[in-house]
């Protein structure tokens, strides 16, 4: 009985990050406009894109190979077990013993890989240029995220999310080094999920973009896969930073209706918190060149790693 | 009994290599040494395996044969017993390859021979009991795989590769050698058994350990000692290429862990900070270099030198937690030592024998002339897809376990009493990290230009699917890495009886944690399950698919790329590997390996092509072998002069040297 209970919230928390991933993004995408001063789309104009999306053909390049099919599910699947092994409402769910803060970061390196690879598969120069920056971006953003998990650890004695939770909700204290990660975690969520001032979400430019230029040959029910995928990918950061960060009001201990629905709601809070503080930032900045990107991504390493040092100086920090 | 089993197999192997000398011009000499090869092989991985899973106490034999006063000494512990699994698994399979592979060698009487030699060199060293039986065999191993190293010897570059090779084996073996003078004492106690019961100084102890390092980290791969490695490895034919890589330097890591954690008792804190210094150096140079390389075997030997770092990342946190008498987190960084090499051994030789594989159907080693592979060798493409998740260290392939292990002793390196390690290990795990981000970026640049776009050469586009035997043996080291990555428990307790070995303690029993998870210390609150990871995504990729296909339109139309609607067909137009590597030579590149682009852009009207030249030096090389060899070249220069005297001064010269020497000996005395 138990167990059943246990896999019916567990289902009910891979389900609600799936449902709400497109609102998020409708969410964000809704507020840039309102502080631009534009109208913008509807809140729920993800959905239908991804709708839409999904009944329209699949136009394929002639020498788009079986990874080039695949993929697409591969990096949502990544992504997705990625998500529901994040607590969101609820810490201690059945299934987040399975992995740590380290395989979390490592399923999104999965993920990205296979889209660094659809990117190369049709052979042209954009999906290379898509490809080769990414990986660029990647191999300073990976670090800076295992020295994040460093310090996280070190202060929680545990890489495991839910311990982490726990111990952050009832040791809650201002200590440097956790300031430093979040910091970092900040420009690493950036980073990873293609917002500006590290790549435009936006935009069509050729040249400056990253995340799109990979999945430029993609179409119909691959696209609104990918599109999922991404939109997960970034509930996934938010939840990150509030569990961390913010873990006030995620149920533990007993699992009671009450609690999980104080859960709920304080979940959903966060998310709308960090979804406009998100893009409150993206609106007051302007795009990097891309080389600028490596400074500002080893400027999340470095405070990472001086994290990490701090903790080994000593465990007060 | 298992002592003369596994002699006995290694007298065949010998055995193999005199028939190869007989029969090399056969036709079926090729299959039926690789044959014999492959059975010997699977027959010691067996003897092993019973050995270790059966955790047998030590066995002893010895052989009145070697130096008279002590004999040939042979013994087989449980760190004997894991390397010979992990060396006869790699013998095993690249065997298998060759019955396929091997067919396509040109000059088979330069590889039948020294193939089984080479082998059976591997398995002597680590069945050895004493200093000579040691160095012998090890100078075997080193000998014969030189000869392979040669097989192809009118290509100038094998040829150079040879030479420095050989040099450099000398001078690792020469170092060896004063390493055991050193730990035998005055007294000459040769014997391992004798040497474990000595005590020694300390500033002896610490020069043993520099001279292991220098001796075992050449044939490693250690940087700086690294130069000969990335020349060598890839020069020999493919199945001997994956050899090199993925099972010798294993023995030289065992020789590495002989020497310092059982022949030279407990450690002092500060050993650790050398082979962390170097081993994390080499963990991130290995893979810088890696990813500026275009040929693929040279690629995946600089990712062997990176891999080789991380191994020893492992041994230099376990010996810093053992001089600490921290039992706990010495057995986890040891585990992850071992389960790396081990996990190193699988996905390393399944990529070169893709490489292989390539290079049959294709005959280039340059993945610029390469492309679109994945079309035309589906399965080849698959398997060697395997080995970059595995060795990009993605779960659930095993290449993240160990990857995990390795951070977790890093979080439990903050009690470490000593300030040099405090500040030096949160680097070193930022190095690892580091490491493995731009492993992915180079397994990436490598898979994506050789096996994805465009066929780039007309040698690539009629490219076909290799053999069957070939293939066989990539899929059976793809199985493993998915089985090691999905069950690590299982792993763990088997290498158990070798960690407590050398430790004094093991990880915790890994079969008594509920639902196949791993912790890696009891007190943990930390842990991984690798099936259920792979449950997880499998289940899900499941769902999405079933999902899609059930509600999603599955109209398809195939058409030309749309490549934001200026489709160009000229394959010239995709991203090339210097292209992709671009950025990272940029960011990483300048500094550390004196990457320059240049552009050479003609003024209007010039009708000259503008060029873009990219040059990548190794500063090791520039800093500490360019000026050592030309200081020799310069002194044998000048030696030479003395080949040209008059009888009359050379007797003047003969007669000087005596009066030295005498003079000498009368200060001395």
């Amino acid at each position: 009985m138990v167990l059943i209970l246990d896999l019916a919230v567990q289902g009910v928390q891979m389900l609600a990050v799936l449902a709400l991933a497109p609102l998020l993004l409708g969410f964000t995408r809704k507020v840039k406009a309102r502080l631009l001063r534009r109208q913008g789309p509807p809140l729920l104009q993800p959905y239908r894109d991804l709708l839409r999306l999904s009944r329209k053909e699949v136009v394929l390049a002639e020498n788009a190979s079986w990874l080039f099919r695949s993929a697409p599910y591969m990096i949502f699947a990544a992504t997705w077990v990625a998500a529901a092994l994040v607590p969101t409402f609820a810490t201690g769910l059945h299934f987040s013993w399975t992995a740590d803060l380290i395989a979390i970061a490592a399923l999104l390196g999965s993920a990205r890989v296979f889209l660094a690879l659809v990117g190369m598969d049709v052979g042209t120069s954009f999906g290379g240029i898509g490809s080769s920056r990414e990986m660029m971006f990647a191999s300073l953003a990976e670090p800076a995220m295992i020295m994040i998990v460093f310090v996280v650890a070190l202060v929680a004695g545990s890489t495991q999310l839910s311990h982490i939770a726990i111990f952050m909700q009832e040791h809650a204290s201002l200590r440097v080094s956790l300031g430093l990660a979040l910091v970092a975690l900040v420009i690493v969520a950036l980073a990873e999920n293609a917002r500006i001032p590290v790549d435009n979400p936006a935009t069509h430019l050729e040249l400056t973009m990253v995340h799109e230029a990979m999945v430029l040959e993609y179409s119909g029910r691959h696209l609104a896969v990918i599109e999922l995928a991404a939109a997960l990918k970034l509930l996934l950061y938010v939840s990150l930073v509030g569990c961390i960060f913010f873990p006030w009001g995620i149920a533990s201990g007993e699992p009671s209706p009450a609690a999980y629905a104080l859960g709920a709601v304080t979940y959903l809070a966060k998310l709308a918190a960090g979804g406009f503080l998100l893009v409150a930032f993206e609106t007051s900045i302007a795009k990097m060149r891309v080389f600028r990107v490596p400074e500002f991504l080893g400027a999340a390493l470095m405070l990472g790693l001086l994290g990490t040092l701090l903790l080994f100086v000593s465990r007060t920090f | 009994m298992a002592v003369s089993a596994t002699l006995a197999a290694i007298a065949v192997l010998l055995g193999t290599a005199t028939l190869a000398i007989a029969a090399h011009r056969r036709p079926s000499a090729t299959a039926l040494i690789y044959g014999i090869c492959l059975a010997v092989s699977l027959l010691l991985l067996a003897l092993a395996g019973t050995s270790l899973l059966g955790r047998q106490p030590a066995q002893h034999l010895t052989l009145p044969i070697g130096l008279p006063w002590l004999g040939a000494r042979f013994r087989i512990d449980a760190l004997t017993a894991f390397f010979q699994i992990v060396i006869n698994l790699g013998a095993a399979a690249a065997s298998l390859y060759a019955l396929g592979y091997g067919r396509h060698e040109e000059a088979p009487g330069r590889v039948l021979p020294f193939y089984p030699v080479f082998l059976a060199g591997m398995n002597l060293v680590l069945v050895a009991d004493d200093a000579f039986t040691f160095l012998v065999a090890w100078e075997f191993m080193s000998l014969s795989s030189w000869a392979l190293v040669l097989a192809h010897h009118h290509d100038r570059e094998n040829a150079r590769a040879g030479y420095i090779y050989i040099l450099m084996a000398s001078f690792g073996t020469f170092a060896l050698l004063l390493a055991f003078g050193l730990l035998a004492g005055p007294s000459g106690q040769y014997a391992f058994g004798d040497i474990r019961g000595m005590t020694h100084a300390g500033w002896l102890e610490g020069l043993v350990l520099v001279l292991a390092l220098v001796g075992a980290g050449s044939k490693a791969g250690l940087v700086p000692l690294h130069v000969w490695l990335p020349l060598a490895h890839p020069a020999a034919p493919s199945h001997v290429s994956a050899l090199m890589s993925g099972v010798m330097t294993k023995v030289a890591i065992y020789g590495f862990i002989r020497i310092v954690f059982d022949l030279l008792g407990p450690p002092s804190w500060w050993w650790s900070l050398p082979v962390l210094g170097l081993a994390s150096s080499t963990a991130v140079l290995g893979v810088l270099y890696a990813l500026m390389q275009r040929d693929l075997k040279r690629l995946l030997a600089y990712s062997t030198v990176e891999n080789v770092g991380i191994v020893f990342i492992g041994l230099g946190l376990a010996l810093a937690f053992m001089a600490n008498n921290m039992a706990g987190p010495a057995a986890l960084a040891f585990t992850a030592a071992l389960f790396h090499a081990f996990n190193h051994s699988l996905f390393k030789s399944l990529m070169f024998f893709g490489a292989g594989a390539v290079l049959t159907a294709t005959g280039a080693r340059d993945i610029e002339k390469l492309g679109g592979l994945i079309l035309r060798m589906p399965q080849t493409a698959f398997v060697f897809l395997g080995g970059v998740l595995a060795i990009s260290a993605l779960p659930p392939l095993n290449g993240f376990v160990s990857e995990w292990l390795m951070f977790q002793a890093v979080l439990l390196s903050p009690d470490l009493p000593q300030w040099g390690l405090k500040l030096s290990v949160p680097a070193v795990g930022a190095m690892l990290a580091l490491a493995a981000a731009l492993s992915a970026a180079c397994f990436v640049r490598a898979f994506g230009i050789a096996f994805l776009g465009r066929p780039r050469t007309p040698e690539a586009a009629k490219a076909a699917e290799v053999d069957t035997a070939s293939r066989a043996s990539m899929f059976v080291l793809l199985a493993l890495c998915l089985i090691a990555g999905v069950l690590p428990g299982l792993l763990i307790d088997a290498i158990a009886p070798t960690v407590a070995g050398q430790i004094g303690q093991s990880m915790p029993a890994q079969s008594t944690i509920p639902g196949w998870s791993i912790v890696p210390i009891a007190e943990s609150r930390s842990s991984y399950n690798g099936l259920l990871v792979f449950i997880f995504i499998t289940v899900s990729t499941l769902v999405a698919i079933q999902f899609i296909h059930r509600f999603a339109s599955d109209a398809l139309r195939r058409a030309p790329a749309w490549d934001c609607g200026f489709p160009n067909s000229d394959p010239a137009t995709q991203y090339t590997a210097d292209s992709f590597a671009q950025p990272v030579r940029r960011v990483f590149g300048e500094n550390v390996l004196m990457a320059r682009d240049t552009v050479d852009m003609p003024p209007p009207g010039d009708p000259r092509p503008a060029r873009l030249t990219v040059t990548v030096r190794d500063p090791i090389w520039e800093v500490a072998y360019a000026p050592l060899s030309s200081f020799i070249s310069y002194a044998a220069e000048q030696l030479n002069h003395l080949q040209f005297l008059t009888i009359r001064r050379y007797l003047s010269l003969v007669f000087a040297a005596l009066i030295i020497l005498l003079l000498g000996g009368a200060i001395w005395s």
